[in-house]
């Protein structure tokens, strides 16, 4: 579901000069294993097949993202995008190259990927928090402040697998949202949830964005990205094509 | 063992770039990691406890009954058939006293083994020191092991023992050596297995033979009788599981009033080296496994992600 236009607010991002993110040179391969046994490492090594074949995710990427800017990573499936942000985020390790960050850093690589369905909302809240960094005075203090965001109070002491799909990711992205890390990775998520509540996150997104926060945002929803960006990359099969102009950069990768 | 050949980059800021505030993306505290994260470490150990016993009626009472059903029947075979429980007094504390340690190496061990892959959701897409995994399940086997050591407790005081000294001695290097040695091979092995399933395989296999390979269910004297002065013997001897079952018995039932009553008359009760046997070499072994183990696991974590 794509929000409305009219309802994106526009950026509020007030982009400086301090540098928060630098990748230089960021090269990532990944090999594809058929399965994870010593069976099939053994018959490879007997009939001298290539035991994995390999897939060049990222080469030779260079990208800094300065405090306060708002920067969309965009392109086809398989360009690249999402292995950047976890390489950001510590997930990934680049084989060639190097990432450093300044500050603290959330990623949001996927939403309710730490949430477990056996836990109740409250105990998913307080796990997901401190997953993502926040240490328990906090969680205390901004557990009001989440539940009150994601519109479930009467269900928070339920376990989650009752919840519906929506109210689940209600949930993850309220915890993800009340983090305040200095920057925040988002991929494919602002796609979550009712109109209404994709408009508040939106606003939410355009507070952090006054508020100076650093962001990195995947997403395919282009014109959505246009708005909130104050720059946008596309990527095309692990390289940086084009790096600026938010409108001018959705032409580049519409051109492709 | 999947990236084709390439050496990583040098990864981590220089000392200039870190005066700026730089640092490279999941870079942590490495082993400290449990120590540093205390609150999530926590969060992740209840975690394990409810997914564990979601949808049962008995809950923790489960990890009862597995040890009572596994002391009943090695009570009846080998206690009462086979008649180990005529020559050695207090057979039933000597057995559960090793039972226990069996149980909690086979538990700390095979968890740990589970414990990258068992939180692919977690390990593949969010950022956390990876540390925590292992020894969460270590926690977990904890809290199941301390009902099993109140049990043995009550039966050891039934029996007439009574906490000394070198009882309380042996049982805390014991504790230290058995829970050093195998989070060492469990984090070997969780990320072994991370790589090839085939491990925690091979890990059950460990486990199910520790019971046999260590004195838990005879006395160490009948295996000196039976290879005493070879290679065997000192490989026998060497074995941390050996060492801290030896000093489970010198805890709980070698110094209980049956045992010492009867040492007068069968000098094999004495065991080699009391009482605390060869503490110092469990020790070093431990703590050389523990190395090893941490070691591997900090070069593979930055391939966990991938690799599931």
């Amino acid at each position: 579901m794509s929000p409305n236009l009219q309802d994106i607010p526009a950026s509020a991002a007030v982009p400086t000069e301090r540098e928060m993110v630098r990748i230089s040179h960021v090269t990532k391969r990944f090999s594809l294993r058929h399965d994870h046994s010593l069976k099939e490492l053994v018959f490879s090594a007997l009939q001298r097949k290539k035991l994995a074949d390999t897939f060049l995710a990222l080469d030779d990427v260079d990208l800094t993202v300065h405090a306060g800017e708002t920067v969309g990573l965009i392109g086809f499936n398989g360009s690249g995008k999402s292995t950047l942000l976890k390489t950001i985020s510590g997930v990934l390790f680049p084989d060639r190259g190097r990432v450093l960050v300044r500050g603290k850093v959330a990623g949001l690589i996927e939403v309710g990927a730490g949430f477990h369905p056996d836990l109740s909302g409250r105990e998913n809240v307080y796990l997901n928090g401190a997953i993502l960094g926040m240490t328990r005075e906090q969680i205390d203090e901004k557990f009001d402040e989440i539940v009150a965001f994601s519109e479930i109070e009467e269900f928070i002491d339920t376990d989650v697998k009752y919840y519906s799909s929506g109210m689940f990711l209600r949930l993850a992205f309220a915890v993800a949202v009340h983090t305040e890390p200095d920057i925040f990775l988002v991929d494919e998520i602002l796609s979550v949830g009712d109109e209404p509540f994709q408009r508040k996150c939106l606003e939410r997104i355009r507070k952090l964005q006054e508020q100076g926060r650093t962001m990195v945002v995947v997403s395919h929803e282009l014109e959505m990205l246009e708005k909130l960006c104050t720059r946008i990359v596309v990527l095309e099969r692990g390289t940086v094509i084009f790096d600026g102009d938010p409108t001018e950069a959705i032409r580049t990768l519409r051109a492709t | 063992m999947s990236e084709a050949g390439e050496r990583p980059a040098p990864h981590v800021p220089t000392r200039a770039e870190q005066a700026e505030g730089w640092r490279s993306p999941g870079q942590d505290a490495g082993w400290l990691n449990p120590i540093r994260e205390r609150f999530l470490l926590r969060l992740l150990v209840r975690k394990e406890l409810r997914v564990r016993y979601r949808g049962s009626m008995l809950g923790m009472v489960w990890s009862y009954v597995k040890p009572a059903v596994q002391f009943c029947v090695f009570y009846i075979a080998l206690g009462i058939f086979l008649q180990l429980s005529r020559d050695t007094p207090a057979y039933a504390v000597y057995l559960f006293s090793g039972i226990v340690v069996i149980n909690l190496f086979g538990e700390v061990f095979g968890n740990a083994t589970r414990s990258i892959t068992g939180n692919q959701a977690l390990v593949s897409k969010i950022y956390l020191p990876s540390q925590l995994f292992p020894w969460a399940s270590m926690i977990v086997a904890l809290v199941h092991f301390l009902p099993q050591l109140l049990v043995l407790i009550v039966g050891a005081l039934l029996f007439g023992w009574l906490p000394s000294l070198t009882s309380v001695v042996a049982f805390g290097i014991g504790m230290v050596i058995l829970l050093v040695f195998t989070m060492g091979l469990g984090m070997l092995t969780a990320a072994l297995n991370a790589a090839f399933r085939d491990v925690e395989n091979f890990v059950d296999l460990i486990v199910m033979v520790a019971t046999w390979l260590s004195p838990v269910l005879y006395r160490i004297s009948m295996v000196q009788d039976a290879i005493g002065g070879t290679i065997w013997w000192w490989i026998y001897q060497l074995n941390p599981l050996t060492i801290v079952v030896e000093l489970f018995h010198t805890a709980f039932w070698r110094y209980g009033p049956r045992v010492v009553e009867a040492v007068p008359g069968d000098p094999s009760l004495i065991t080699p080296g009391e009482p605390f046997g060869l503490w110092w070499a469990g020790l070093l072994i431990a703590g050389a496994t523990f190395v090893i183990g941490t070691v591997v696991f900090e070069k593979s974590k930055r391939r966990f992600a991938q690799e599931l």
